[in-house]
């Protein structure tokens, strides 16, 4: 960063006012940004449908079941960590509310509560082995999918005899709980789902967190340089376990989204979305690396998820190479990211 | 690299086959293609979305059958699928607002569709189910139900181990968290006079599901018969109960090429098919016949493509259609 013949020379260099539009290019997630106008005007272009009202909800609805997860996981790896346990998580969750409420015959408020705390005790769970055993966050957290998918279907079945949870469609608290976690809003007669309010609402706290207070410049922290963090003071423990409790924060939320839906959880589910939260993320400008990232850039890599895999449906191709399409859209939307930044980068 | 290109171009042009290979395969389809619809009745688009996972051998069977009705009734037939109960309800509120004018759904995870096929009813698509879910169908708001019933197909199984004078049998589950096929093993358990032990396996890890059987075998040599839930799972067993030196005899459900070859062979006792071709054929000619007639099938009950046993005695006449893939 080489303050050019622009500044005086009196003046130091992280003092001066730089321009509302230079800030804009130097923003994480502008990459994303232009690459999810590109995919949405590709997919206008192509899909008939897609541009339909009705559609407009569903995309949304799409990218909000990743985005939620997303926000917490963006920065968990602003942080320098992984979690690939995040996607069974949320099944986890979903499965301890379910048949704590059933089994206990307890209104389905308390189910959801404890599974509130059994979920936030996995993500302690996750920060506490790392910070202790300093082993890379790949290996830890890949020892808790395992475990986790294992203890999905080992206590799904030894309680309720199925792979799947009893329905609880009928006992007290469902009704209301549903109107929180899976109920919809028709506007012009288009149907937003609840989620859409949630994955708004943590990507707006995620990103207060992280610009606003001190707790974000920790994150930032830790994820640039975690020795030289913890050498200025930075409680780097502390910022890691945080980070795990706000990605099992998210799981809830999105496991009692899965269960208020369809008032019944198949205890296979998950396995592999870990990897979405996380492409979404790096799509939004996220290193993977850590120190670097946004969590409006994983809200703008849901949106191109969400738009993506929509979109090929809406446009009729075959779905045999639909992973395909993903992928390079992936790619694209990463290497344009990266041309974005260093254009950014090269005018400051 | 050029060189070897070349080598290669020169191989294919001089080594040419007059008879069977890629081209009569595509002289053949061409054929097909030519025949083009027998109806006249407006260009109708009608969705498919199933629980299937990526690369299914069973669901290119049933998306074969679908297509070819599609061919023949002037259909635009799209399909989409996931394995995932969420995914495939968000994959059916597309078709739905894609406005398609006939609906064909698999209820493997009946309660993550009971929402949004409520709606697609709603929105007024008529709706087909197929394969799983005959017990959801009707209250759903399907037309009609197309497919096997697991239970009876399980409750076939039984019988037929009991006919070959089996005692001890091996269930193995390839899918965890299919409904589906838990009745299968518990419709075979119910029927079967031995006794029956169920064998949880990893379906997307074939060496995984050689090695599980395998172990099984090696530990318990009374086992007399393994049953496997689908037909990629038939060669797996029968490798396993070679490594393993075990006697038992092998039997699945589903059938394929190799299964076919199998039952010919004698490596494989019997398969139970449902006809997975008919299934996506029928769901297809099904919603045509109502747009066109106000026609249903099944007078409220469901549509049963199985089960049908095949032996050794049946394998040598399908194994023509199996090679085509169409069985």
């Amino acid at each position: 960063m080489t303050a050019t013949g622009r500044t005086a020379p009196e003046t130091d260099e992280r003092l001066v006012r730089t321009s509302p539009l230079r800030k804009l290019l130097g923003r994480p997630e502008l990459g994303s940004i232009v690459g999810a106008v590109a995919v949405f005007l590709f997919f206008a272009i192509v899909a008939d449908s897609f541009l339909q009202s009705s559609s407009f909800g569903t995309v949304l609805y799409a990218a909000s079941t990743i985005g939620i997860m997303a926000a917490p996981v963006a920065l968990l790896m602003i942080g320098g960590e992984f979690d690939l346990s995040a996607g069974v998580m949320v099944t986890s969750a979903a499965l301890i509310s379910s048949m704590f409420s059933y089994q206990m015959t307890a209104n389905v408020w308390v189910g959801v509560f404890v599974s509130l705390l059994v979920t936030l005790g996995f993500g302690a769970f996750n920060g506490f082995m790392l910070t202790r055993t300093k082993l890379p966050s790949f290996i830890i957290t890949l020892g808790t999918f395992l475990m986790l998918t294992g203890l999905n279907l080992g206590f799904t079945k030894l309680i309720s005899g199925t792979v799947s949870t009893k329905a609880i469609g009928d006992m007290e608290g469902f009704e209301s709980a549903r109107k929180v976690f899976a109920s919809y809003l028709t506007i012009g007669g288009v149907e937003f789902k609840v989620t859409i309010l949630w994955w708004v609402a943590l990507v707006a706290v995620c990103t207060w967190i992280l610009l606003r207070t001190r707790f974000g410049n920790w994150i930032f922290a830790v994820g640039g340089e975690a020795g030289a963090a913890r050498a200025v003071g930075v409680p780097v423990i502390r910022t890691k376990i945080g980070l795990y409790l706000g990605v099992a924060f998210a799981a809830w939320v999105s496991g009692q989204h899965l269960l208020f839906s369809y008032d019944v959880v198949q205890s296979g589910e998950g396995v592999g979305n870990e990897l979405t939260y996380i492409i979404a993320a790096v799509i939004g400008g996220c290193l993977i690396t850590g120190g670097y990232g946004s969590a409006i850039g994983s809200a703008v890599g849901a949106i191109i998820f969400g738009m993506t895999s929509k979109g090929i449906v809406y446009a009729e191709w075959n779905p045999d190479w639909f992973k395909f399409f993903l992928g390079a859209m992936l790619l694209l939307a990463t290497l344009l990211n990266a041309w974005v930044r260093k254009r950014a980068e090269a005018t400051k | 690299m050029g060189a070897v290109l070349a080598a290669v171009l020169g191989a294919s042009l001089m080594g040419c086959s007059s008879t069977g290979g890629k081209r009569a395969e595509e002289r053949a389809a061409k054929e097909a293609a030519e025949g083009r619809s027998a109806v006249n009745t407006p260009r109708w688009t009608f969705a498919m979305v199933t629980h299937s996972g990526d690369g299914d051998t069973f669901w290119d069977i049933v998306q074969k059958g679908a297509e070819q009705a599609a061919l023949k009734d002037n259909i635009n037939f799209l399909y989409s699928h996931s394995d995932e109960g969420q995914q495939q309800a968000e994959l059916v509120q597309t078709a739905i607002d894609k406005k398609v004018d006939g609906l064909i759904v698999s209820l493997a995870k009946p309660d993550s569709m009971k929402a949004v096929v409520a709606k697609a009813v709603a929105a007024g698509i008529p709706v087909i189910t197929v394969n799983s879910g005959s017990a959801e169908s009707k209250s759903f708001g399907a037309l009609t139900h197309i497919g096997q019933d697991e239970s009876i197909a399980g409750e076939a199984v039984g019988d037929e181990l009991d006919d070959r004078g089996r005692k001890k049998a091996l269930c193995v589950l390839h899918e965890q968290g299919n409904v589906g096929h838990e009745q299968r093993c518990a419709g075979a358990k119910k029927t079967f006079d031995g006794t029956m032990q169920n064998l949880y396996v990893d379906g997307t890890n074939m060496p995984d599901v050689q090695a599980s059987i395998e172990a099984k075998l090696d530990s318990d040599r009374s086992i007399d018969a393994v049953v496997t839930l689908g037909a990629p799972f038939a060669a797996a067993a029968v490798k396993a109960k070679k490594t393993a030196g075990s006697k038992a005899e092998i039997d699945t459900f589903d059938l394929n090429a190799s299964v076919a070859t199998g039952l010919a062979d004698k490596s494989l006792g019997f398969a139970v098919d449902q006809q997975p071709y008919l299934q996506g054929y029928e769901a297809v000619d099904l919603l045509w016949l109502h747009r066109y007639n106000r026609n249903v099938l099944g007078g409220g009950l469901a549509v049963l493509t199985g089960p049908q046993i095949i032996t050794a005695d049946d394998a040598d006449e399908l194994a023509e259609y199996t090679d085509r893939g169409t069985r």
